[in-house]
C-alpha cells in the first residue's frame, strides 16, 4: 500500500506546486494549544512535523529551544506527545505526521516500545536529528517493518558518495539542509545556490521525494518553490513566541502565518 | 567487556567507535559526519607522524612545561598517619591546569587543518582560558563558550580570556553551565564547520574528541611513570592513583600510562552539597546510559531522557555526563569511582593550603578529600598520588564567600 507521505507529494506534484511542511513542538504553548495548532494549519499545511523535546537540542537555534523550553515547563513527556498525535490522526486520518526530535529518548523508552507507540498512534515518519546515517541503518530497517517511514537526512556537507549510499537506504522522504547551520538561522545561503546542491542530489534518484528544510520562511519560500516540498520550523515557533509577548492567540496566529506560506508557493 | 593489553584505551573501540559496544560513538547531525571524518584522518595521520610528534613534545617542554613537578605530601601524611601521600602537581602547567594539553594540540592540528578559527567550550574557565592562550600563541582567532552562571563563579580565569583576546560567548539557556556551553559550541560549529575547528574541553563529546583529548593530557603519566620509577625503583606493588572526574580529561591522562600495569584507580566525581540530592556523579550513583552531545555514556537524566540538573561547588565537575573511556574503566572494573561533597572538597582545599606549599582548585580538592578520607586506614607501605590539577586562584571568590578567608 502507498504511504501517505507518497500520496501527499504525488498529488502535490500533479498541482505543479511543493509540499509544505510544517514544524511545531508538542506542548508548545501548552499541550491543548499545540494540538489545537496541528488541527488549524492542518488546513493547509500537507505534512505536520511534531517536535518531541529533548532538552539537550544539539542542532536547534534559539527560536526552536524556545518552544521547547515552553513545552518542557508545560511538563510534556512522551505519552501526551503520543496522546496529541492520536487525537490530531483522529481528526485528520490523511494528514502525514512526522515526529521529529533526538535519539535518547527512544533510547531510553527502547527502540521497540517508541515504533509500537508511534504506530499505535499513525505517525507517518520519524526524522531523528542525531542518529545519521550509517548509524541509523538498523533502526531504519525497524521503521520500515512497521511501515513508518524514516526520513534521512543530506546536508551541504554531505559527500557524494555517501549521499547516494544514503539515498540508496532511503524511504519515502529525504530531508536537505539547506546550509550550514541550526534550525532556525538566517539563510546565507542564496535560494539559487541551495536549488543547485538540490538538484544534483535529485538526479541521483529523480524519483525520491526531496525536500529543502532550515532557514525558509515568509521571505524566502518563494524562491525553492521548484522543490518537492519545503519545511518552515524555525519561523512558526518564533511567530508563537511573538504572539505570546503581544498577547495575541498563538492557535490562530500561526493559522495565518500557515496560510500565508501556502499562498506563496500556490 | 574486557580491556585488551597493549593497545591505547582511546584506540579500543568498535567500528561504530563504541568502547566496550556500549559507549561513546557519533550520536551527530548529518553536517558533522564530514567534518568529523575528516578530524579523524587527520588525527589518525598526524599521531603517526615523526614531525608532528616533534613539535607536540617541543611545545609541552618549552610552552607547557614539562615535567611537572611530582611531589611528596610530607605534612599531609604525617599529619594523616598512614599511606604515603604524593601529588603530582599538573597546576604548575603553564596556565594553571591539565586543560593546556589537550589546548596545545587542538590548536596544532588546526593550524595544520588549514583552519584559522578555534572555538571551545568552558565550565571552570580552565579549558577556556588554556584555549585562548594557545590560539593567541598559534595565531588563532578564538571563541570560548561558557554558561553565564560559571561566567560569574570563575571570574578570574574569564578575566584571563579576556586579556588573551578571546570572544567569550555567554550562554543563558538550561542550566546556564558546562553541559550547555557545549551544547551552544557544538551548534555554532554545525553552522561554521568550513572555517572553523572546535575543540571539546574534555574526553567527552563525538569519538574524535574524546581521541584528541585522552592522547593530549596522557603527557601527564608519560611524565609521572618515570618520576615514579625513579622515586621508588620501580612502580610501588600498592598504589592508588587518585584523580577527580567531571568529564574525566584529567583523570585519563593521569592512568593511560599506568593502565597495564597493577596501579590502582580511583576516579572522584562531585557529589553536590551534602543537604542537596543534585550532584554531578553519574558513575557513583548507577545513572543509566543515554546519549549526551554525541555520545552514549553514563548521564544524569530522567526516566524519559531529559539531561538531569546537577550541582556542585566546582564549575569544572559541574556535568552530568561522563567520558565514555570512564564508562567502559567502570564497567570492566579498572577504575573504581566514588564521590566527595562539596563540603568535604572544601576541607581537603583547606588542609592541604594549609599543610603543604600547593593550593588545589575546587576540581582536585575532591580527589584529595577521598585521599584524606582512606589514608589514615592504610599502612604506610601504601602509595598515593593525587592529581593536583588545577590551581585555587580561580576559586579565591567561592573560597572566600564559603570559609571567610583565602590565602595561597
Ligand atoms: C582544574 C580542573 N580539574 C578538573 C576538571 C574536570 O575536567 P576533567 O574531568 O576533564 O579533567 C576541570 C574542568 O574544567 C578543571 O578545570
Amino acid at each position: 500500500m502507498k504511504s501517505k507521505i507518497s500520496t501527499v507529494f504525488e498529488q502535490c506534484k500533479m498541482e505543479k506546486r511543493p509540499a509544505l511542511i510544517t514544524y511545531t513542538v508538542a506542548g508548545d504553548n501548552s499541550k491543548n494549544n499545540s494540538l489545537k495548532i496541528l488541527n488549524s494549519i492542518s488546513k493547509h499545511a500537507d505534512i505536520c512535523e511534531l517536535g518531541f523535546v529533548h532538552n539537550c537540542p544539539i542542532a536547534d537555534g534559539s527560536q526552536i529551544q524556545n518552544s521547547s523550553y515552553r513545552a518542557l515547563k508545560n511538563g510534556i513527556n512522551l505519552k501526551d506527545t503520543f496522546d496529541i498525535v492520536k487525537k490530531f490522526k483522529k481528526n485528520r486520518p490523511e494528514k502525514p505526521l512526522i515526529l521529529m526530535g533526538y535519539y535518547n529518548l527512544i533510547y531510553q523508552m527502547g527502540e521497540n516500545l517508541f515504533l509500537k507507540n508511534c504506530k499505535s498512534s499513525k505517525v507517518d515518519g520519524l526524522i531523528i536529528v542525531d542518529l545519521p546515517w550509517p548509524e541509523n541503518k538498523k533502526f531504519a530497517k525497524k521503521c520500515k517493518q512497521k511501515s513508518i517511514s524514516f526520513i534521512q537526512l543530506l546536508s551541504p556537507t554531505t559527500t557524494k558518495d555517501r549521499i547516494k549510499k544514503i539515498i540508496n537506504d532511503s524511504h519515502d522522504m529525504i530531508y536537505y539542509i539547506s546550509m550550514l547551520s541550526t534550525t532556525g538561522g538566517k539563510l546565507k545561503v542564496s535560494p539559487k545556490k541551495i536549488l543547485q546542491n538540490y538538484n544534483k542530489i535529485r538526479r541521483v534518484n529523480p524519483s525520491k521525494n526531496l525536500v529543502i528544510g532550515f532557514g525558509i520562511t515568509d521571505k524566502t519560500i518563494k524562491s525553492l518553490k521548484s522543490a518537492n516540498g519545503l519545511v518552515v520550523g524555525s519561523m512558526l515557533c518564533k511567530s508563537i513566541t511573538d504572539s505570546l509577548k503581544m498577547g495575541q492567540n498563538p492557535v490562530t496566529k500561526l493559522d495565518k502565518v500557515v496560510y500565508n506560506l501556502k499562498n506563496k508557493i500556490l | 567487556m574486557k580491556i585488551k593489553k597493549g593497545v591505547p584505551l582511546i584506540d579500543q573501540h568498535d567500528k561504530n567507535f563504541m568502547y566496550g559496544g556500549k559507549f561513546g560513538g557519533n550520536f551527530i547531525p548529518e553536517t558533522l559526519k564530514k567534518p568529523i571524518n575528516d578530524l579523524t584522518k587527520l588525527f589518525s595521520k598526524l599521531r603517526n607522524n615523526k614531525n608532528f610528534l616533534k613539535e607536540r613534545d617541543f611545545y609541552f617542554k618549552n610552552y607547557v612545561g614539562a615535567p611537572t613537578p611530582f611531589i611528596k605530601l610530607e605534612n599531609l601524611t604525617n599529619h594523616l598517619g598512614g599511606a604515603q601521600i604524593y601529588a603530582k602537581v599538573v597546576s604548575e602547567a603553564n596556565g594553571g591546569a591539565h586543560k593546556i594539553y589537550n589546548a596545545t594540540v587542538h590548536c596544532l592540528i588546526a593550524k595544520k587543518a588549514g583552519k584559522k578559527f578555534i572555538v571551545g567550550d568552558t565550565g571552570a574557565g580552565y579549558a577556556g582560558k588554556m584555549l585562548s592562550m594557545a590560539a593567541r600563541k598559534f595565531g588563532l582567532k578564538c571563541k570560548i563558550f561558557m554558561g553565564a552562571k560559571d561566567i560569574k563563579r570563575q571570574r578570574p580565569n574569564v578575566e584571563a580570556m579576556k586579556k588573551n583576546g578571546a570572544k567569550i560567548v555567554p550562554v543563558t539557556t538550561g542550566s546556564q553551565t558546562l553541559v550547555d556551553a557545549v551544547s551552544e559550541c557544538m551548534r555554532y560549529w554545525v553552522s561554521n564547520c568550513d572555517t572553523t575547528h572546535m575543540c571539546v574541553g574534555s574526553t567527552v563529546g563525538p569519538n574524535i574528541f574524546i581521541k584528541i583529548c585522552a592522547w593530549s593530557t596522557a603527557q601527564i603519566s608519560r611524565e609521572l611513570i618515570l618520576q615514579v620509577k625513579e622515586e621508588f625503583g620501580k612502580i610501588p606493588k600498592k598504589l592508588k592513583l587518585i584523580n577527580c572526574v567531571g568529564g574525566g580529561s584529567s583523570a585519563m591522562g593521569f592512568w593511560n600510562e599506568f593502565m597495564d600495569t597493577n596501579a590502582e584507580f580511583i576516579g572522584v566525581e562531585a557529589g553536590g552539597p551534602t543537604k542537596s540530592k543534585l550532584h554531578a556523579a553519574p558513575l557513583t550513583n548507577n545513572s543509566k546510559i543515554g546519549i549526551l552531545h554525541g555520545a552514549a555514556q553514563y548521564v544524569v537524566q530522567d526516566k524519559e531522557g531529559q539531561i538531569g540538573s546537577t550541582e556542585s561547588i566546582s564549575a569544572g565537575l559541574d556535568y552530568p555526563g561522563i567520558s565514555p573511556l570512564h564508562c567502559f574503566l567502570k564497567d570492566t572494573k579498572r577504575a573504581k569511582y566514588t564521590s566527595a561533597s562539596d563540603e568535604a572538597a572544601l576541607k581537603a582545599y583547606q588542609l592541604v593550603s594549609s599543610l603543604e606549599n600547593i593550593s588545589p582548585s575546587l576540581e582536585p580538592s575532591h580527589a584529595f578529600a577521598e585521599a584524606i578520607r582512606i589514608a589514615p586506614k592504610l599502612s604506610s607501605s601504601e602509595i598515593l598520588i593525587v592529581d593536583s590539577c588545577g590551581d585555587s586562584l580561580k576559586d579565591k571568590d567561592i573560597i572566600i564567600r564559603k570559609i571567610g578567608s583565602y590565602s595561597r
